[in-house]
């Protein structure tokens, strides 16, 4: 598990916040933005880190969190260094989805919403990946899997 | 001229670059008209050339614009493309993307510069990461030809286009929903009206559009109106990706006139089912239509037909239901999307979706009861139509859950039966 | 006006207004969550569905929540056919999948607006088998408890606190059927208007803590019309008992002063009623210094035998008691020997506003300032002065977002919508004060000056305005003063706020010349002025002729004071000013500094317990009546007063004395109906028809039942007998409908939603017109100190109040960072200063936003000492008590448990 880096922003952080807000005519629409800036340097949102992006946005933390709790893609818990984004939507359930993400569950020995112990993958369910010509599909990390099958999935882990 | 010119750039060996965009024609209908054409003048165009949205519903794009007020010079106008393609079973808007991100950015470029939008935001699902990375590099590439930025191609007229990148739930597909989470807020739909054409963006001007009807653009502002209409059958204007996924032998999206008759999506392009499976049923456009029958076979792919048969044709790209898989599991797995999905703002699709789906699955694990079947009913009554909820997104939650029932009802009622799912073991 | 036609009955409606609203108006009864009166709708309960038909040709019609609907002339609804009524039965049945069956132990039980709802719908049968969802509750402050289980996710409470009250630290989190309404982390709710989130929330999730302590069921409470005895805005209240103890405060709607909310000093201050400390028994200082508990008609037999033996006897009356008290003091020593309680420059002040009151300048009813577009703030820190009006100054920022709205064809009842077309684009408000104010956040400008800058700017203002170059000013200022000048010129309706929070004549009279300056460049600009205490604008009407130290200079041989803590007047002077006093005879209701030097005191009535009679900072005079006769000795200081004198009459004769001797209070008879009002010959019900167990309310000390108090003052009665809903505004004890239960019952007795009272606004105006007024001279005080105010711990009764309490701050030194390096300190050091030979020491904030030249002190009474005084001289300290948390004087969220 990526563990919190600092409790402040770093430099890089808020310039990066910075510069989307640059685009925008307040700052507290800059709040998913810097939330997935922060989320991609440290893998998830503490509490620490969300009182930080908010002062940073002129924001109370109360405001912020009700739109970080909101979206499924950002953390509010900690998670693994990958995530395993699995497609429960129907193109992949008609082609055996909830077999192969059995499979997979068991492979890994965890549950939708939980993180291997080696803090390796965090496991979520998500919605049509888009992939539908090949389900199933998944998604680890950035790179998409697809045409999963009950046999070939385990080999992707490896 | 093509007649598949949404796809003419991509034979799946890679993205288009700006050269071999321009090479193929590519930001011609821009350096034509950018700062020359009068708005009206393509407004007009576009409207008469029958171009209905691609994100669903269908509804005339030349008319959406036309809401749009004069320019009062008194802040932004946005143009925003709908790239947020969440629909169970959809998969065509992230096909331009990844390989033709060029013209999605003219296609921007042109119905901005006729809407006297100065700014434009392309709202993308996070998953997509290479059709991410691709739309911009394809936006800096533009930039530095001056297709895009201040005074483009030397011209009084600025566009700046931005990518948004979503943290997440298919209700940001919804346009109203989508400007809030824009906006960074929670993606909650707004009451229409007013409408984004009035009052969008931080409460400016708005059009939202799908990336697959920006597409269409530049490719009638070049061939005209007529010719776009020529290129679908019977009264329906231009192409369409149509698309099918499920147990068929060829799954995939293919450029096809709109009109195409269902039978020969399914039939030619997708090569018809796998061995062994049977055609059961169909949800003609994602997860969010009705479902249609082998008995709609011969029903053309066009918005009104589909409508007149009972269901939508939306986003066009097709969901198969062989007859190996359980029809109740099929739709206790949609409406375990729709109610997770929803945002949790009106009471029949917060709280109802949720019994709804409760109750599905407790059919299918054998333990429903036949008065369940009459919950369904209500509830299908309650949640279904539009105007009973804040928007569209629990109707169309209800649509594969009412024609589900009509058309597969002796099977819940076998599960009833049985205390089993009769496809238990099935795959 | 639209005419509409609901299921074949043809209704002439509002133009503007939403289906909701017009049906709600017409008396047609529909149910609903999400819309609030004060508000707006957003169409996310869906209860409120009605069929609406495209013609007169179309038989199906479709669903249309009409809370979103507009009303357009010819258009057709109905409410009552079968598909709109099966629809509203769906949606309290989905409400009621996840809420909990605890309405036996639910606080909201008997009022609850789910419960009602769920009547009017007639869901009845439960169909769902699943579980419930649950949820985690938090601790909000003392003031308010949290219950997340029974939300039914209208949405309402988040609405209120955020959008319409500013609230930064509740929020919606969560989303589909996991939405979660509180904060990130347990913690006081930071607003001062939390307390109205109880009555916005339609369900037991928001409840009343210090109701809860000593909770009793709605109908079970005895109850009655008061005024809030907080500040000067004289918001209407219920307030409600049960055994003798005062349970809690509600909003008692007035459309022209609080409309539908109270803040928090009102709602939860009055259990100073209760306080530990409370007076109830007469007692005299015996020999050795101590009080003996005395019978009151033994203590009032020494009382009028000190009286009648006085070579001199004067009295000191107060602006937080009632006329009818001061006016039976006036009696008791003489016009002549009667001081209305308050120092020269509060009454030269007070003089001020009534003349302004009384001139053509405009003077908005609190409820009329969201209406004006443009407001500069002089001096007055309203959130802790005056705070219910700090949200209505609120709700006037909103109103370039309703121009913008308008402009587009947004009807202004489409709440997210007119937000978002307005964004932060707000009506211009102007705050100059000397420390922060909550309201800063939503000012277009924001000054932080010393008084005597304050003062200056506003003169230089009312030469911007007439466009005249003063030429004393610096660049700066005048440039500010051009800007904020053009600011309320270009404005339709400008106000200008002042009041006498800071003690400043010179800022309230450079308020008035450019309120004056305004209105006769044909600039309808209002004038609103806050005053101090419940009744400082009455009393001032009443006798403004002698100061508490006119009195004190003639030394009196006997005093009697009325209800006011001399010390908080008049400071480091309290001692030596009451020296030569011999016999102290004190009336009130707490102990405090003055009672504790008396040479008697007799238990003095709070408002909760006598009738009275108030005049608030818009000059009406407003009817409060007692919620509950005391048990004991505790009686009406006016009843007091008048058997020191040996006479005995009723409270309509001290009306009438009143208003014949001073004409400008000639309208108080008519503020409410006399005692002798009967409707079909009876009167008014405190309890609730179905108040259970009067009669057997005192059982464990007799099975008798008792005969109820008798209480010939008043048209009202100590008894469930008589008339409830019938009764008129001014008389109503509580708002209950027939199928209403709920506070939402309000729109019942309404002339249509939102509207005035059907029986009249309470109250009555008693300054109009006929007056003239003249800009003047603007002075300066050259004071150094100055007073920060806080909503909990400046006023001094509600500081009794105990949870009130525990929120009062530490005692400190607010300065410029310059100041403190002078003295050689920094943030959380201390400061010592000497008055009269003692020594003070106080924790020092450090705050750069403040003016150099000044120094604050919190207005609480441990710092009472330096209420006189214009500078102190400072030192290091060696040991005070820490700082309030942070330094920040905004509540901050880490008082959690
Ligand atoms: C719940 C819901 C989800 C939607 N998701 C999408 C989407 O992912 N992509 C899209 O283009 N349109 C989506 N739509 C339709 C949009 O609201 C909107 O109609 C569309 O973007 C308009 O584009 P068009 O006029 O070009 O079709 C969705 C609608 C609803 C109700
Ligand atoms: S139907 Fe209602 S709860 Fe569902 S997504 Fe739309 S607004 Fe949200
Ligand atoms: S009151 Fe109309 S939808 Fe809630």
């Amino acid at each position: 598990m990526k563990s919190e880096l600092i409790n402040a922003l770093s430099r890089a952080e808020i310039d990066a916040i910075e510069a989307e807000i640059t685009h925008l005519p307040d700052r507290k629409s800059a709040a998913i933005d810097a939330l997935k800036i922060v989320q991609s340097q440290r893998g998830w949102i503490s509490d620490d880190s969300l009182s930080a992006i908010a002062k940073l946005l002129n924001m109370s933390a109360a405001e912020l969190d009700g739109i970080a709790t909101f979206y499924n893609l950002i953390f509010r818990h900690p998670v693994g260094e990958q995530v395993i984004l699995f497609c429960d939507s129907v193109s992949c359930w008609l082609m055996n989805g909830e077999k192969v993400c059995s499979k997979l569950q068991r492979t890994l020995g965890i549950q939708h919403g939980e993180t291997t112990a080696d803090g390796q993958y965090t496991l979520l369910p998500v919605t049509c990946l888009g992939d539908c010509d090949h389900a199933p599909a998944m998604m680890v990390g950035e790179s998409l899997h697809h045409d999963l099958t009950v046999d070939n999935i385990e080999a992707i882990f490896k | 001229m093509t007649q598949s010119p949404l796809t003419r750039n991509i034979q799946g060996n890679g993205p288009t670059d700006i050269l071999a965009y321009e090479a193929s024609g590519g930001y011609l209908a821009a350096r034509d008209n950018i700062g020359k054409a009068d708005p009206a003048d393509l407004l007009q165009l576009i409207k008469d050339s029958n171009l209905l949205g691609r994100g669903g519903a269908g509804f005339p794009t030349g008319m959406k614009w036309s809401f749009v007020p004069p320019a009062d010079g008194n802040g932004h106008r946005y143009l925003v493309a709908n790239a947020d393609e969440m629909e169970p079973g959809t998969f065509k808007d992230r096909l331009i993307m990844e390989n033709d991100p060029h013209q999605l950015i003219e296609g921007m470029l042109l119905s901005a510069y006729t809407l006297a939008a100065d700014v434009g935001y392309i709202f993308i699902r996070a998953e997509y990461h290479l059709a991410i990375a691709r739309i911009r590099s394809a936006i800096s590439e533009a930039e530095q030809k001056c297709y895009l930025g201040d005074r483009i191609l030397g011209s009084k007229y600025s566009f700046h286009l931005q990518v948004h990148i979503s943290a997440g739930r298919y209700i940001c597909g919804e346009e109203t929903a989508l400007l809030n989470s824009l906006e960074g807020k929670r993606a909650t739909p707004r009451a229409k009206p007013p409408f984004p054409q009035v009052s969008g963006l931080w409460g400016r001007p708005t059009i939202v559009n799908n990336v697959e009807t920006l597409c269409n653009i530049p490719h009638i502002v070049n061939h005209g109106a007529n010719w776009f209409k020529s290129l679908g059958k019977g009264d329906n204007a231009g192409t369409k990706l149509f698309g099918a996924s499920g147990r068929v032998k060829n799954p995939g999206c293919w450029e096809l006139p709109m009109g195409t008759s269902i039978r020969e999506i399914l039939e030619v392009h997708a090569g018809g089912m796998q061995d062994g499976y049977m055609l059961k049923g169909f949800l003609p456009g994602g997860a969010s239509t009705d479902f249609l029958t082998p008995d709609h076979l011969d029903l053309p792919m066009e918005y009104e037909a589909i409508q007149k048969a009972g269901s939508r044709m939306g986003t066009g790209l097709m969901v198969v239901l062989d007859d190996r898989a359980c029809p109740v599991g099929m739709i206790a797995n949609l409406e375990k999307f729709f109610a997770r999905e929803s945002c949790g703002f009106c009471t029949p699709c917060r709280e109802g979706l949720p019994w709804v789906q409760g109750i599905l699955d407790k059919i299918e694990a054998g333990h429903g009861q036949a008065a369940d079947l009459e919950v369904l009913e209500r509830q299908a009554l309650f949640i279904g139509a539009i105007g009973n909820t804040h928007c569209a997104h629990a109707p169309g939650a209800m649509e594969p859950l009412v024609s589900g029932l009509k058309y597969f009802r002796s099977e819940f009622e076998q599960h009833i039966h049985d205390g089993r799912c009769p496809y238990a073991g099935e795959s | 006006m639209p005419t509409i036609k609901v299921d074949n009955q043809k209704l002439v409606v509002k133009d503007g207004d939403n289906l909701l609203q017009a049906l709600l108006s017409a008396g047609i009864d529909i149910p609903y969550f999400c819309w609030h009166p004060a508000m707006g709708s957003i169409g996310a309960c869906r209860q409120c569905a009605v069929v609406q038909y495209a013609g007169e040709d179309d038989t199906r019609g479709r669903i249309v929540m009409s809370c979103m609907t507009a009303v357009t002339d010819q258009a057709r609804f109905s409410v009552a056919t079968q598909s709109a009524d099966q629809f509203r039965k769906s949606v309290i049945e989905n409400l009621m999948l996840n809420h909990p069956h605890d309405c036996p132990v639910c606080e909201e039980g008997g009022e609850c607006h789910l419960q009602d709802m769920t009547v009017m719908s007639g869901h009845s049968v439960r169909h769902y088998e699943g579980k419930k969802t649950t949820y985690r509750n938090q601790y909000l402050g003392p003031f308010i408890g949290h219950e997340m289980n029974r939300c039914i996710t209208c949405y309402r409470c988040v609405r209120y606190y955020q959008d319409h009250a500013g609230g930064h630290d509740l929020n919606a989190f969560g989303s589909r059927d996991r939405v979660f309404f509180g904060r990130v982390e347990s913690g006081l709710l930071e607003s001062e208007f939390a307390g109205n989130l109880v009555e916005v929330c339609p369900t037991g999730v928001f409840t009343d803590k210090t109701f809860s302590k000593h909770y009793t069921r709605k109908w079970d409470l005895q109850s009655s019309p008061t005024i809030c005895q907080g500040c000067s805005l004289g918001c209407n209240t219920y307030t409600s008992e049960r055994y003798g103890q005062l349970r809690r405060v509600q909003n008692r709607y007035h459309h022209q002063v609080n409309g539908y909310f109270l803040c928090d000093r009102g709602r939860f201050g009055a259990q100073f009623v209760n306080a530990e400390s409370r007076i109830r028994q007469a007692g005299i200082r015996n020999s050795q210094g101590l009080y003996d508990a005395t019978e009151l008609k033994t203590a009032i037999g020494i009382a009028r035998s000190i009286i009648s033996n006085a070579s001199t006897i004067k009295g000191i009356g107060s602006p937080r008691a009632s006329l009818e008290s001061n006016q039976a003091l006036r009696e008791l020593v003489g016009q002549n020997n009667y001081s209305n309680g308050m120092t020269e420059v509060e009454q030269a002040m007070l003089q001020k506003i009534i003349d302004v009151l009384r001139s053509p300048i405009p003077t908005p009813s609190m409820m009329q300032t969201e209406q004006c577009d443009a407001v500069l703030v002089l001096g007055e820190d309203v959130t802790n002065f005056a705070p219910r009006l700090a949200l209505s100054l609120r709700q006037a920022t909103q109103n370039r977002a309703k121009t913008l709205a308008l402009g587009v064809h947004i009807p202004l009842w489409h709440d997210a919508a007119v937000r978002e077309i307005g964004q932060s684009d707000r009506s211009p408000l102007v705050i100059v004060t000397p420390t922060e104010d909550r309201l800063d956040e939503v000012a277009s400008h924001v000054l932080r000056l010393a008084p005597d800058n304050i003062a200056l700017l506003g003169d230089e203002i009312c030469h911007a305005i007439k466009d005249e170059d003063n030429g004393t000013a610096s660049d700066n200022v005048s440039s500010v003063a051009r800007e904020i000048a053009g600011l309320l010129k270009q404005a339709t309706k400008p106000l200008i706020v002042a009041g006498t929070s800071l003690q400043h004549p010179g800022i309230l009279q450079a308020a008035l010349n450019i309120a004056i300056t305004l209105n006769q460049q044909n600039i309808s600009a209002g004038f609103f002025a806050c005053a101090s205490e419940s009744n400082s604008l009455g009393v001032a009407m009443l006798d403004n002729q002698h100061s508490i130290s006119d009195i004190m200079a003639e030394q009196p041989e006997t005093l009697v004071v009325l209800e006011n803590d001399l010390q908080r007047r008049l400071g480091d002077r309290f001692d030596a000013s009451l020296a030569g006093i011999k016999h102290l005879i004190v009336l009130d209701h707490l102990d405090n500094p003055t009672v504790s030097v008396s040479t008697l005191v007799l238990p003095a009535a709070t408002f909760a317990e006598a009738e009275g009679t108030y005049v608030n900072n818009e000059g009406r005079a407003q009817r409060s009546f007692a919620t509950f006769n005391p048990a004991g000795d505790i009686t009406p200081s006016y009843e007091l007063l008048d058997q020191l004198r040996s006479v005995k009459r009723h409270i309509d004769e001290i009306h009438h004395v009143i208003a014949n001797s001073i004409p400008t209070l000639a309208g108080i008879v008519a503020a409410a109906p006399a005692a002798s009002f009967r409707i079909e010959g009876a009167k008014i019900a405190r309890m609730t028809h179905r108040a259970s167990g009067r009669t057997a309310i005192d059982a464990n000390i007799s099975v008798h039942e008792p005969t109820p108090p008798m209480d010939d003052d008043s048209p009202l009665v100590y008894s469930m007998e008589g008339q409830h809903e019938q009764a008129p505004a001014n008389l109503r004890a509580y708002s209950w409908a027939p199928g209403w239960n709920s506070n939402q019952s309000n729109h019942k007795f309404q002339q249509e939603v939102g509207g005035s009272e059907r029986t009249g606004d309470p109250g009555i105006l008693v300054l109009t017109g006929g007056g003239e007024i003249k800009t003047g001279d603007v002075t300066l005080t050259h004071r150094r100190l100055v007073p920060e105010l806080h909503i909990f711990g400046s006023d001094e009764l509600t500081n009794s109040a105990a949870d009130l309490a525990t929120l009062v701050t530490a005692p400190y030194l607010r300065m410029h960072g310059t100041t403190a390096q002078s003295l050689g300190v920094v943030q959380d050091d201390g400061v010592s200063f000497e008055v009269n030979k003692q020594r003070f020491s106080f924790a020092v904030i450090v705050d750069d936003s403040m003016p150099a030249d000044s120094l604050a002190y919190p207005l609480i009474p441990a710092t009472v000492v330096l209420t006189n005084l214009d500078d102190i001289q400072l030192s290091k300290a060696e040991s005070w008590t820490k700082a309030p948390a942070s330094g920040q004087r905004m509540i901050t969220t880490d008082r959690s448990q």
